[in-house]
């Protein structure tokens, strides 16, 4: 009996493993191998394939390639920032301030745009902020402005686009985290005389950090890799490094050169999800979820 | 501070504007979409000039309908045949995955659990050009060591399929994992001292319990499958979905044939989510 039964699980365990394994390696661990031995090819004088570090080298050489790659991970960096900043007070407002039977429909509302493709919120704030768009209308009207004002393709639009863009993946877990957080705990740093900056950066917080850094990581990965927020909102001058990858793919078919700027990226993404998981002591397995 | 203590009236009526700031940041854009949708006008833009109905069903020279616009009713069925094939696929396997991690046990499950996981956290784009490079290989190799040209390998619909499929698996997993959790094992146990096989038991007790999941798993990946842009950016052949070719459309100057793609997309994007939503609050 005991036997057969293990042979039985024997044949569950293969039935799950195969499609998996198969997903796994097929379209994730081959294709990044693949993606970084052609990181390392170029085609040397004579036009044919050799192994080589020039992609990356250009990287370096370049002000502009690497100029961008900076800039991008510190707007990054920013855009996260400024998405928990305004995240934290709603969190804490739909679980500890409202009323709790608005709570279920507070939360629903949050969710409701995230839905929507991320082409339609663009679309919406450049119909809005353009030249001919829905605010200048306004202003115009009021008599604020003698004539319209561009208030699109500039950094800060871009930036006000992006944290628009990531916003729900990060009050969503800010909301998890905040729902378990006892209610009492407040009530008694209150009684012994905290004050409200006392109460959030000794209480709320730390109680909270689980849920920042798995939507810090959410935020800035999505940020990092975003095409379509800078590049429909921001302007000439504000290029992200996923438009460079995409320039060398499609536009220059230097698919080498994209490679590398690929891996870079990717190379950078990872150091800062694995640098937030080990300055807080989490695993990544734990923040997804 | 919180409700169960003594605010200020200034406290609870700076949050609460604070909120209501919020949220109109949050819906200005998609209504102020919906609305232009309507406006008996050239342009998605103010001055109102009244309720028209031209750009969903106008079918004149200059006003054409988004019911009667080809190419993009064209890319609407480009998206929903990706998105079917995608929510068939990863449903299937995410349903695997989630038994493979939470009820058996082998070698290398931590770092395959951490593989499983990976896709969430590498940037659209990079799973878009990882994959392009690889079939591209994939299909140079067939070419010339079996001298087979073998046409799925190039940009195309299945190569989308193919890419958006190799993260909206992780979701499926985590979706279904998560109320694999919750099912009592004993009930299994209690099904095999009967007679049953392992496969009887995950078809007849284990897949019945699983089914909420499965089906809110099968709607996320269909949600996200549908407005998919980074990975399917690099992968898309002559057949463009829908999102591709919005954006080729919005880069390139608008009229309001957008503003009435996206309110069908909020309208029925919304009602899936309201859907889906209403039937996980019910199972809980």
């Amino acid at each position: 009996m005991k036997a057969s039964r293990k042979h039985h699980f024997q044949w569950t365990l293969a039935f799950f493993l195969t499609p998996v394994v198969l997903w796994l390696f097929l379209l994730i661990v081959l294709p990044h191998i693949d993606l970084l031995f052609m990181s390392f090819r170029t085609k040397d004088d004579s036009g044919s394939m050799v192994w080589s570090f020039s992609n990356y080298m250009l990287f370096f050489k370049e002000p502009i390639y690497w100029l961008t790659f900076v800039r991008t991970v510190l707007y990054s960096i920013l855009v996260t920032f400024l998405t928990f900043t305004i995240a934290l007070p709603v969190a804490f407002y739909i679980t500890k301030v409202s009323r709790p039977r608005y709570q279920v429909f507070l939360t629903m509302l949050l969710l409701l745009p995230f839905w929507v493709s991320e082409l339609v919120r663009v679309y919406g704030w450049m119909i809005l902020l353009r030249e001919s768009g829905v605010i200048n209308h306004f202003l115009m009207k009021t008599g604020l402005l003698d004539k319209p004002i561009e208030m699109l393709y500039n950094d800060v639009t871009m930036i006000m686009g992006l944290v628009y863009t990531s916003m729900l993946f990060m009050v969503v877990p800010l909301i998890g985290v905040l729902e378990n957080l006892d209610d009492s705990l407040i009530e008694a740093a209150y009684d012994l005389g905290a004050n409200m900056w006392t109460i959030l950066f000794r209480i709320i917080i730390p109680h909270a950090v689980p849920g920042i850094v798995s939507g810090s990581i959410v935020v800035f990965m999505l940020t990092l890799g975003d095409y379509l927020t800078p590049n429909l909102m921001g302007g000439k001058n504000s290029l992200w490094f996923t438009e460079q990858i995409y320039n060398q793919f499609i536009a220059s078919f230097n698919w080498n050169q994209g490679s590398a700027f690929g891996f870079l990226l990717l190379a950078l993404s990872s150091l800062v999800i694995w640098a937030g998981l080990k300055l807080t002591n989490q695993k990544l397995s734990k923040v997804v979820k | 501070m919180i409700r169960t203590l003594p605010n200020s009236k200034a406290y609870l009526w700076g949050f609460k504007s604070y909120i209501i700031l919020y949220f109109s940041f949050l819906f200005a854009p998609l209504l102020v979409t919906c609305i232009l949708a309507f406006n008996d006008s050239q342009f998605p833009a103010l001055p109102w000039k009244g309720f028209s109905l031209d750009w969903f069903t106008g079918s004149s020279s200059e006003r054409v309908g988004i019911f009667h616009d080809q190419i993009n009713l064209q890319s609407i069925w480009v998206s929903a045949q990706v998105a079917f094939f995608v929510t068939i696929l990863s449903t299937a396997v995410g349903t695997c995955a989630a038994f493979l991690f939470e009820q058996e046990n082998f070698r290398f499950k931590q770092a395959l659990y951490f593989l499983m996981i990976a896709p969430l956290v590498i940037p659209g784009v990079i799973l878009g050009i990882s994959i392009l490079v690889f079939s591209t290989s994939m299909g140079t190799f067939f070419e010339d060591s079996l001298k087979l040209d073998v046409g799925l390998f190039g940009p195309g619909f299945w190569l989308v399929v193919l890419g958006q499929f190799s993260f909206i698996s992780t979701l499926v997993t985590l979706v279904v994992s998560a109320r694999l959790k919750k099912f009592d094992r004993t009930l299994e146990e209690a099904a095999m001292n009967l007679g049953a096989n392992r496969f009887e038991v995950i078809w007849h007790i284990t897949l019945k319990f699983l089914k909420p999941s499965i089906i809110s798993g099968a709607a996320v990946a269909f949600l996200m499958s549908f407005e998919n842009f980074n990975t399917t950016l690099f992968l898309v052949g002559s057949e463009t979905t829908l999102p591709i070719n919005l954006y080729l459309q919005v880069r390139d100057g608008s009229t309001p044939v957008i503003n009435a793609i996206s309110f069908l997309l909020i309208v029925s994007t919304s009602a899936v989510a309201l859907v889906n939503l209403y039937f996980s609050r019910r199972r809980a």
